[in-house]
């Protein structure tokens, strides 16, 4: 009996240990996590931003300053110790963060979260992440400069992961139960490569090839035109492009392949976008030029951005750093700022390849050219690794093959991405942050590949300029924009565009420069450009804004990111309103009627109008393209601009018909059934959530990248604005970085974003700035101008080399 | 009477020396140890090192997170989920090594039995 008491309590004990020490599903292994000795009550803490720090293998001294909002000031000797601090730095706030964002650009979530993240992983992988970054990587190890400031960076993360232990790692590794790793330049390029997909990762080539062949090319034309009848493009209209002597490449007439697959890979939200515009001297209030930026990304907790200031006697550069990226991003330095907008343009391509029999073979230019293998292995957290073989052709990864979303064994779709064109893109951020005016702003962009930016500039001197940035493809009339035959060598990128004939303006007539993703040139621009799902509506009421008047200040750049103006809705609305047939509303529909007819089409955060608006379009758009709902075609629906256009001067068109309804329904009908349709749907969601106002009904929140666990995310969020609209706080994207640099000697400027300097839930500085930023405020940014402490300094680190 | 309050102290001070080199099982080994070597009996084999490592876990946590204003405790209990309450945290922490130990103290009260004989 004894010994069975023994033997039962010692099993008793294995299983206790055993339940407490294993992580299930998404239970972290509760005993581990709840210890107060190493789990996570050891998070529950501030950061310790004070005292000395030793650190292998700097040079110098180096100071870190930080204020009250918890911006570190690093004040380094040279640029080695600089980014080896800032990487020390980075990863002492941000680590979790800068690892899984790698992890998510390598396709390698499996590895932390288990088979869920396989399809995930398999897609990035076929999408060409690592090879992308492998190509970055050996570009930047041809610049023994760049490739020694990239590793110096990469020790100081290191520097900050070797003096963690268990007790010490962020939250995130106890809960999902792993460990960090050593950061690698290869991790930079990774998070290069991320941004890249973020932001130039999308393509409808296959959604246009199936509309074509569904709707013919007529049909397809009036849907997806290369230009809108209006077009306020980046680079002013009147720009004169006669000094470009390089010409477009001819159109070989080329036919589309017109077959298509049913499912595509996944693409980043569309709607990421950004603001920036920069006036001159002469329209500035106060004689000196101002430059403002607001990229529009995903509203993340921990958030994209880590603010910085990176000194050494050479330069002095301040503003929001990518965590796993060296240097400033978007910022200013004592003579010039600088911030990007995203200049999509189709750098994405599709090729129909036709394989040999054991598919080691592809046809090209009449003859077989080898395959190349490249196996992606997958580790799997739990299980045994997955292997996969993607296929490379000269035109890039076959993604689609018989093994991934397509069952053809002698064919596939293969993607010829700039992503994956190798770029010395870190270079253009380090050089920029010592640049001192236009040449050396003009000479850092000469690297940038991708994702084309369309960077803004403004300096001291009181010049302005703005180029779109990229390396773009010299394509011929149409080229991309369907599949095309693979085998066919006139159908291959020919070239690109020489660096210096990218679109660009420096200090236009009209006083400034702006862009805010809408077509960066109009039709006169010498070589091919298309319709990119370019935005229509935000850049034409910030060009309006700084046509209406002479001179513009500070406050005139605060209130326009806070402009919450809907330009579309009034575009549409009013007539909507005026022509639908209103002679036998419902009480309801009465109700939500008058609502709408008092809106002055604000998008502001209290106004019931643009509930009103946004449940009616959505029902509306639906409803014109029910078209295109076909089961197992992917399919792209036309773009807000020309939808508008066609309800407003095609009204009549077949589209506009109900494919399941016996009537021949117009605009007018779809404007009437599409109401009643919105009101019905306006009071379900008011009767399950409370009140229509607009804060509520659009529910901006911050979710945390790990699928936005809401004990890390902030919601409802009390902001206004939305979607195609200046303050483009839409639910889940939006001003991601806040920022106004007036040009003064030396600059001043205001910053803000929706998060908090520290990446661990349990700081009060992890979300301390989302109230401010969602009220519309900035804070000062404190531009120290030598290595002294100012009264805005609330503590001070100092890292000096292991002796 | 004196037996189980000795036990009880002398279980949290081990398990509080060992959780300085040893991960959260630290507090098997001391419930364990205790009761192998300060043998109890009936119901407070498992109940003195229960109470012993709850006490301490929950006096730690709480005084970890109170000067912290409880930010992390209260989203721990939202992610768990114990409805943001950080003081339920502080009180399932306390039970989960309490648990802990307390089972590992019966299993060092029986091979203390056979050790014996």
């Amino acid at each position: 009996m004894t010994y069975f008491k023994l033997i039962l309590s010692f099993l008793l004990t294995v299983g206790i240990f055993f339940a407490l020490n294993t992580k299930f599903g998404a239970i972290p292994p509760i005993g581990k996590f709840l210890n107060p000795y190493s789990g996570v009550w050891q998070n529950e803490t501030d950061e310790a931003i004070s005292g000395n720090i030793s650190i292998p293998e700097l040079k110098d001294k180096v100071t870190v300053y930080y204020d009250a909002e918890l911006i570190p000031h690093v004040f380094a000797q040279n640029e080695l110790d600089l980014y080896r601090v800032q990487g020390y730095i980075t990863a002492k706030h941000r680590l979790w963060q800068m690892e899984f964002q790698t992890y998510a650009a390598a396709g390698r979530l499996s590895e932390i979260i288990g088979e869920k993240a396989l399809n995930y992983d398999r897609q990035e992988r076929r999408r060409g992440m690592v090879y992308g970054a492998e190509q970055t990587l050996s570009k930047m190890s041809e610049d023994k400069t760049m490739m020694a400031i990239v590793e110096a960076y990469a020790d100081g993360v290191n520097s900050y992961i070797n003096q963690l232990n268990s007790k010490t790692y962020p939250v995130e590794y106890k809960l999902l139960d792993y460990k960090p790793e050593a950061w690698t330049p290869k991790k930079t390029a990774l998070l290069l490569m991320y941004m890249t997909k973020m932001l130039a990762g999308g393509d409808e080539d296959m959604e246009y090839t199936n509309a074509l062949r569904l709707f013919g090319k007529e049909r397809f034309d009036l849907l997806f035109p290369d230009f809108f009848d209006i077009t306020d493009p980046i680079i002013p209209k009147e720009t004169d492009w006669s000094y470009i002597d390089v010409p477009q490449t001819p159109d070989p007439n080329s036919e589309p392949v017109l077959d298509s697959i049913a499912e595509t890979i996944d693409k980043p939200d569309p709607n990421y976008g950004s603001n920036n515009w920069a006036i001159s001297d002469e329209k500035s209030a106060t004689g000196n030029a101002i430059l403002a930026n607001d990229p529009h990304l995903g509203l993340n907790l921990p958030s994209i951005w880590f603010v910085m200031q990176l000194s050494t006697p050479n330069h002095n550069a301040f503003g929001a750093t990518l965590p796993g990226a060296l240097a400033v991003i978007s910022g200013f330095n004592e003579h010039i700022a600088w911030g990007e907008t995203n200049a999509t343009r189709d750098v994405i391509d599709w090729y129909k390849i036709e394989f040999n029999n054991d598919r080691t073979q592809y046809k090209f230019d009449n003859q077989w050219k080898a395959v190349s293998v490249r196996v992606e292995e997958i580790k799997i957290k739990g299980q045994e690794s997955y292997k996969d073989s993607v296929l490379y052709t000269h035109h890039g990864p076959v993604v689609y093959d018989k093994n991934f979303k397509s069952d053809n064994e002698l064919s596939g779709y293969a993607m010829k991405w700039a992503g994956h064109i190798s770029g010395n893109g870190q270079k253009t951020f380090t050089e920029l942050n010592k640049a001192k005016g236009y040449d050396d702003y003009e000479k850092a962009l000469q690297y940038w590949v991708a994702p084309a930016q369309n960077i803004v500039f403004a300096s001291t001197d009181g010049d302005i300029a703005l180029w779109v940035q990229g390396l773009f493809p010299n394509k011929w009339e149409g080229q991309g924009k369907f599949v095309m035959d693979g085998s066919k060598p006139e159908n291959d990128w020919q070239g690109y565009i020489p660096q210096q004939f990218n679109a660009h303006t420096k200090n236009p007539e009209r006083g400034f420069v702006s862009s805010a993703n809408q077509s960066p040139v109009d039709e006169a621009y010498p070589y091919y450009v298309f319709n990119d799902g370019y935005e229509t509506y935000r850049n034409r009421v910030i060009n309006d804004f700084f046509n209406s008047k002479a001179k513009f200040s500070v406050q005139d750049f605060k209130d326009l990111h806070n402009n919450n103006y809907n330009l579309k809705a009034d575009e549409l609305m009013p007539y909507m309103l005026k022509t639908m047939d209103v002679s036998n509303l419902t009480k309801e529909e009465k109700e939500i009627y008058d609502i709408a007819e008092e809106w002055q089409y604000n998008n502001d955060k209290d106004e019931k109008g643009p509930s009103i608006w946004n449940a009616w379009w959505d029902v509306l758009y639906d409803m014109v393209w029910d078209e295109f709902e076909v089961e197992d075609t992917a399919l792209e629906t036309p773009f807000t601009y020309q939808t508008i256009y066609l309800l407003k001067n095609k009204g009549d068109d077949d589209f506009m018909d109900m494919k399941d309804t016996p009537e021949k329904e117009t605009a007018r009908d779809l404007f009437k059934l599409s109401f009643s349709k919105a009101v019905k749907n306006l009071n379900d969601w008011k009767a399950i959530n409370g009140d229509l106002n607009w804060v509520n009904y659009k529910g901006t929140f911050a979710g945390h990248l790990l699928q936005a666990l809401p004990a890390f995310s902030r919601f409802d969020i009390p902001i206004g604005g939305g979607k195609n609209i200046v303050n483009a706080t839409s639910e889940n994207w939006g001003p991601s970085w806040r920022m106004i640099v007036e040009m003064t000697s030396p600059p001043t400027a205001l910053g803000i974003y929706p998060g908090g300097q520290s990446g661990n839930p349990g700081s009060k500085y992890y979300d301390n700035f989302i109230d401010t930023w969602a009220a519309g405020e900035y804070h000062s940014l404190n531009f120290l101008q030598s290595d002294k402490a100012t009264e805005a300094i609330i503590s001070t680190q100092i890292l000096t080399p292991t002796k | 009477m004196s037996k189980n309050i000795l036990n009880f102290i002398v279980t949290i001070i081990v398990a509080y020396v060992l959780s300085l080199v040893l991960p959260w099982w630290s507090v098997m080994v001391a419930a364990f140890a205790t009761a192998l070597f300060m043998p109890l009996k009936k119901v407070a084999v498992f109940f003195v090192p229960f109470f012993a490592i709850l006490v301490l876990w929950f006096v730690y946590s709480f005084v970890l997170s109170s000067g912290n204003d409880y930010i992390l405790a209260k989203r721990i209990a939202v992610l768990l989920p114990l409805g943001g309450n950080p003081y339920v945290l502080m009180l399932v922490t306390g039970v989960v090594g309490g648990l802990a130990a307390g089972i590992s103290g019966v299993f060092g009260k029986q091979l203390s039995l056979v050790l014996k004989k």
